[in-house]
């Protein structure tokens, strides 16, 4: 499995990558840890006559916590995120979620920001960020906009990301909330059968607020607004976790794969679905 | 004081049978220094690859390569037409058909090899296979051997559809042979008037060895001196050197074979494929080394699958459990072309070990093979010959009479064994089974894991998930398997005509140390280790003195290779017998020195005493100079010996397994609480090894029960091409096991050894099977079908209701 | 395409190669830099036999262009101990019979050497959680695992007694 030749750029500030993206439209692409686009590339699946490494782009690291704002940059790998304590301590669920990401090599490449601007249904980093309400910020050669992480997934890897731009940050509030990120997968480095983030906070005995989304249960991630409204105000016992499900069950659209059938996907999606939500509640 | 050294510390300093030897082998590749195929690099090598056909079934309508070979540095395209000249558009299989090399008219499975680009290398070869253009018309597609087998659609055009094939006639264009074996009649009147009558029928899912190493090679042919080198992933390197001199038409002796390191082989790496005929070929043309490694997708694609049967079985019994006759008939799908590596005269391998360790007096086999648009091959993936088949239909067929009689199966197994005093047993189809104690096996294995207390436990979780207290139900596996391994006697073995005998050659130096070549060959066994130890044992020199080479077919003496667990049973027994020529030369040079007569001197560990007089001795290194350096009156100089093995008959390891697990039935995922493996391959020649190869064979056993699959859509393509969707376990997914043994030592093999490195996936795969399908006994489950995936047996939970 | 000067410190040995950009590092390491113990098994990262330490962190090199380790420093299983003095890992795994085909060895025992950096006394379960990247289809994983943890073992005691 070899790429077709390209031409390799590494500029040093996003600046210079913008007007090779600029000069040279679809046929440029930017590589963050690679592990999609590598082996699309070794596939002949991806055709990229000129690369873009991101990886000497200063501004692109580092994960910063500022008055309960977090800031990541998109060049930040799932490793980092595991090992960031700030990190844990601003938003557990990052760590929880990262972990079931791939396997240790792949984490130590796999970046935020190619996970959530890739745009594969697959990913895991997506429907988090939604579930964080998270924004990206986006820089093109007009500058820089900010979009929600709820509004940014149009379709299997179609995205708002205009071809010529680069997701530069990500951007969400530190959360005390109860947390919980559930995924079924066939064996480590699997896509999820289903999976689902749940932030859940208390108000007294009941719930306050919830954020509920899912992953590769449709050709985008799935925030589920339905979900979140059924939890509120209950205190989250046995049947206000049936109406969540069912709620988040009427939002999602999966696909048959070597994983299995529609049904069985819907059924598991439902248990995980309320695993993940009584694991967040246990933990508001 | 002087040290005393003891016979202990000298039996000790052999490091001979039964020790648990460290490896010779790790210290190379601990250090990333072992040699495989990829890893040579030779002046002026070229890179062959592949244009593969994207369709199943679809006829060729042209090729053009003009694009490819005006890429700068593209030296040919090899296509049909280009081999046809020399006869080698299609080569023989080991089953007795043909192969297309290269596609010849048609395509007959996606990933067929359709031609052969070499270039300066791997990155021009790749881009010029993208520049070769074919244009297809498609063909209907044939994935299922049923509809095959009424289909109108011809897909094997080269074949007249009325003449025999290699094992008989053929009822249909589409079918292959019909294979059968027992008494039908008989078998079906006693099935006809049995008390108790158990069906069903099973499909045992294609699957595939997939060696961490793919399969590979380098060709080099020396115009100088006429000289052909082929290196590669062979598991029967003596065996590839003569199937490539009688398609070259180069003399066998200008033919040179080696098997370097290989990066395991489960199989996969028995057969000829396109790759090494065409860098053959590449190499003869150009002059230069030609080297092929495909790549995984290749290797899951189109290199030698693993089973693919259908199975339907017939169970008769008394009222009292006493099994009267068993019926068999298997559909075999083997896909494009029939390249099964079974001996010749067995299409369907040993599938008619079918009977199990059970005493049947009556069975019958036949067995279908049939042609599918889908890859060809059909190995032994870390088994005897179908022996995974067989075994896991007889377990399940226990399975399914003990339901049947409402009877617990433990106990089922009990009363039909085989008894201890009926070895030799010969089966109703046809094997004289070796030796085994089954019983005290099955009572050993029971009473480790507290089978009376598990299955309280589980009736116990049964009421629980009734209560809804628990969404997990527990499982409670077993398997009790009888293999079939060291092919085997040249009476009735043989691969393309070659018996399957094997050898070894072992040269004593004047220092008493030595070199011992043998036909087989590791492909991380641990030969170079074991066969020192059986050697060790048989001459009195330390195993650490002694060097073991596999593997070149110029050096080593001529052997069938290393599958089906022949290596211990074939070659370790040609092992001993050259260590006893050893002997009887160095008793009579021992005779001669210390002045006794022959027969009065006996061997003791590692030197030869006077009887009666321990005192008196020579030790072999003392021996090993005298042959060197004493002219003896009567025997030449020298020590050295050969022995070629035909053994008289296979061996039968057996053993017990127990597997627990916990079933999420909500989402299907299984948890392995508990395994426990008894294994008695006889005579134990490295404890430490044998334990290595059951955690190896019971993983591989864990991947195919819970999902591992060569999966086809209708269309004929390949579904699970890469590792993220064909399942090789990791660290993550694969419990700790518990190991335990007893010895029933062969009675006919010199050291009563049986191999062992197959047992674990032959008795695993339906002990893991067992266990999805035993915790949905208790709710009505009778069989569902491997793999066992997370949403098949989540459907086994759907189907039975316990989503409701 | 412009092939470029490869520039890498393996094993602590700097190397510079000419590369053309879409050369992985697993091709460069094995074939222009003499480094043949990673192997190449999936090609899609999942099986870890290419393994490699770059920059303290595990990486397959079968999916990272070479262009991306420019100027990085490499460790393969040829940096980790020598004939005369094997790494305790390369040790524990002979003793413990933690390899057979040896072809995954070389990617286990540096991911390995690696996990034990960042956690010098893991437990069993986060062993095997840590080389979960990496592929073995002969030992079944229980004498790796075991391996590993009587590696950790030995290691602790050796800085224990230095202390």
């Amino acid at each position: 499995m070899i790429p077709a030749a390209f031409e390799y750029h590494r500029p040093s500030d996003i600046a210079g990558a913008l007007s090779v993206l600029a000069e040279h439209g679809d046929d440029a692409r930017v590589l963050a840890g690679g592990h999609s686009l590598i082996p699309m590339m070794k596939l002949r699946m991806a055709d990229v006559p000129h690369l873009i490494d991101l990886q000497d782009i200063d501004v692109l690291k580092g994960i910063k916590i500022d008055g309960g704002t977090v800031t990541i940059g998109a060049m930040v790998t799932q490793h980092e995120i595991i090992v960031s304590d700030a990190l844990f301590a601003a938003a557990p669920i990052m760590r929880e979620a990262a972990l079931q990401i791939a396997d240790p090599q792949v984490r130590y490449m796999g970046t935020i920001g190619g996970n959530v601007a890739n745009g594969d249904p697959g990913n895991d980093m997506p429907g988090l960020m939604q579930c964080l309400d998270a924004s990206f910020v986006l820089e093109g050669a007009d500058g820089t906009r900010t979009t929600k992480a709820r509004d940014f997934y149009e379709a299997a890897y179609m995205t708002e990301r205009d071809d010529e731009e680069i997701l530069t940050h990500i951007v969400f509030d530190a959360t005390t909330a109860g947390y919980a990120y559930e995924k079924q997968k066939r064996k480590i480095g699997d896509y999820a059968t289903a999976a689902c983030a749940a932030l859940i906070t208390k108000d007294g005995d009941t719930v306050a607020s919830a954020s509920i989304s899912m992953t590769n249960l449709s050709d985008v991630p799935v925030f589920s607004e339905a979900a979140n409204a059924a939890l509120v105000g209950t205190t989250c016992d046995a049947a206000a976790v049936k109406a969540a499900v069912a709620a988040a069950l009427e939002d999602i659209d999966p696909t048959e794969d070597n994983r299995g059938p529609v049904e069985f996907k819907m059924h598991v999606a439902g248990i995980i679905i309320a695993r993940a939500i009584e694991r967040a509640w246990s933990r508001a | 004081m002087k040290d005393e050294v003891t016979r202990d510390d000298r039996v000790a300093n052999l490091k001979g049978l039964g020790c648990s030897r460290k490896r010779v082998e790790d210290a190379r590749f601990t250090q990333g220094k072992g040699n495989y195929v990829d890893d040579m690099n030779l002046p002026g090598m070229l890179t062959g690859d592949f244009v593969r056909s994207p369709y199943a079934h679809a006829r060729i309508t042209s090729i053009n390569t003009d694009a490819a070979m005006a890429l700068d540095g593209v030296i040919a395209v090899l296509t049909a037409k280009d081999l046809e000249p020399l006869g080698l558009h299609w080569m023989p299989t080991l089953a007795g058909d043909k192969q297309m090399v290269l596609a010849d008219g048609k395509v007959l499975f996606q990933g067929q090899e359709v031609a052969f680009v070499v270039a300066k290398d791997r990155y021009i070869a790749s881009d010029a296979v993208e520049l070769v253009e074919v244009e297809y018309e498609e063909l209907p597609v044939i994935v299922d051997p049923f509809a095959s087998m009424k289909s109108d659609v011809v897909l094997r055009e080269d074949l007249d559809p009325t003449a025999p094939g290699a094992h008989g006639p053929r009822k249909h264009h589409n079918h292959i042979f019909t294979w059968e074996v027992g008494d039908e009649d008989g078998t079906n009147a006693v099935i006809d008037d049995a008390d108790i009558v158990a069906e069903e029928s099973m499909y045992y899912h294609r699957t595939h060895p997939c060696p961490l190493e793919p399969c590979g090679c380098v060709a080099s042919m020396d115009k100088v001196n006429g000289k052909l080198t082929l290196w590669g992933t062979f598991q029967a390197p003596h065996v590839v050197r003569t199937v490539a001199s009688l398609l070259s038409g180069i003399e066998e002796h200008n033919i040179r074979v080696v098997s370097p390191d290989i990066g395991g082989g489960f199989g996969n790496k028995v057969g000829v494929y396109p790759g090494y005929v065409c860098s053959i070929v590449a190499s003869i043309v150009t002059g230069v080394p030609v080297k092929w490694v495909e790549d995984r997708m290749e290797n899951l694609m189109s290199t030698a699958f693993a089973r693919d049967y259908w199975m339907t079985g017939k169970i008769s019994a008394t009222k009292e459990g006493k099994i009267t006759g068993l019926h068999c008939h298997v559909t075999a799908d083997h896909g494009a072309f029939d390249a099964c590596a079974d001996p010749t005269k067995f299409p369907a391998g040993f599938m008619n070990i079918c009977t199990g360790s059970y005493d049947i007096p009556i069975a019958y086999l036949g067995v279908d093979g049939v042609y599918t648009n889908k890859a060809p091959g059909g190995v032994s993936y870390r088994c005897s010959f179908r022996v995974t088949e067989a075994v896991y239909f007889i377990e399940r067929m226990i399975e399914v009479l003990a339901i049947e009689m409402n009877m617990d199966s433990a106990e089922l197994r009990r009363i039909n064994f085989i008894k201890k005093e009926q070895f030799p047993y010969n089966s109703a189809l046809g094997w004289e089974y070796d030796s085994g104690d089954y019983h005290t096996a099955w009572d050993k294995a029971l009473k480790a894991v507290d089978y009376e207390g598990l299955r309280k436990e589980q009736a116990e979780r049964v009421e629980a998930f009734k209560r809804g207290e628990t969404r997990t139900i527990m499982g409670i596996g077993l398997s009790f398997f009888t293999e079939i391994v060291g092919a085997g006697p040249v009476k009735n073995c043989d691969i393309l005509g070659m018996g399957m005998f094997d050898s070894c050659e072992i040269r004593i130096h004047p220092t008493g140390s030595a070199i011992a070549r043998l036909g087989t060959i590791s492909q991380g066994q641990g030969h170079a280790t074991t066969f020192a130890q059986i050697l060790a044992s048989e001459i009195g020199i330390s195993a650490d003195s002694i060097t073991i080479e596999e593997g070149d077919t110029d050096t080593a003496p001529y052997g069938l290779g290393t599958y089906g667990s022949r290596s211990t049973p074939v070659a370790g027994a040609a092992a001993a017998m050259v260590g006893r020529k050893i002997r009887a030369k160095a008793q009579m040079i021992a005779a001669y020195l210390l002045e006794v007569h022959d027969d009065d001197v006996e061997f003791d560990v590692d030197r030869f005493v006077v009887k009666g007089a321990p005192e008196r001795f020579k030790t072999m290194g003392e021996i090993a100079y005298a042959a060197y350096n004493q002219a003896i009156p009567g025997i030449e100089p020298g020590l050295e010996a050969v022995s070629y093995y035909d053994p008289p008959n296979m061996t039968y390891p057996f053993g017990a397994y127990v597997c627990v697990m916990d079933i999420d039935v909500d989402t299907g995922v299984p948890t392995i609480k508990r395994f426990y493996a008894l294994d008695d391959c006889g005579t134990r020649i490295n404890p430490m090894v044998i334990e290595g190869q059951i955690h190896g064979g019971l993983t591989e056993a864990l991947a195919v029960a819970l999902g591992q699959e060569i999966a086809y859509d209708d269309m004929g393509n390949c579904k699970t091409g890469t590792l993220m969707d064909f399942f090789l376990p990791t660290a993550w997914e694969v419990p700790n096991y518990e190991t335990d043994h007893t010895v029933t030592p062969s009675p006919h093999h010199p050291i009563g050894a049986k191999g062992v490195g197959e047992s674990p996936h032959v008795g695993g795969v339906p002990c893991f099977s067992n266990a999805v399908q035993d915790a949905f006994r208790p709710f009505g489950n009778r069989h569902t079908n491997m793999p066992h995936d997370h949403w098949r047996i989540w459907k086994t939970a759907n189907d039975l209701g316990l989503h409701d | 395409m412009t092939k470029q000067i490869i520039k890498l410190t393996v094993n602590g040995e700097e190397q510079e190669v000419l590369a053309e950009p879409r050369e992985l590092l697993i091709y460069v390491l094995r074939e222009k830099m003499g480094m043949k113990g990673p192997h190449v098994g999936c090609e899609t990262s999942h099986c870890g036999a290419c393994t490699v330490e770059m920059d303290g962190k595990s990486v397959k090199s079968c999916t990272m262009f070479a262009a991306q380790a420019q100027g990085a420093e490499i460790t393969t299983i040829e940096g980790l101990g020598t004939p005369d003095n094997l790494h305790v890992l390369q040790e524990n795994f002979k003793e413990h019979h933690g390899l057979q085909c040896g072809y995954c060895t070389p990617g286990m025992i540096t991911r390995a050497h690696r996990l034990l950096q960042e956690n010098p006394n893991p437990t069993e379960e986060e062993v095997r959680f840590g080389i979960a990247g990496n592929i073995c289809r002969c030992t079944g994983y229980q004498n790796i695992v075991k391996s590993i943890l009587s590696a950790a073992a030995e290691l602790n005691a050796a800085k224990e007694a230095a202390q």
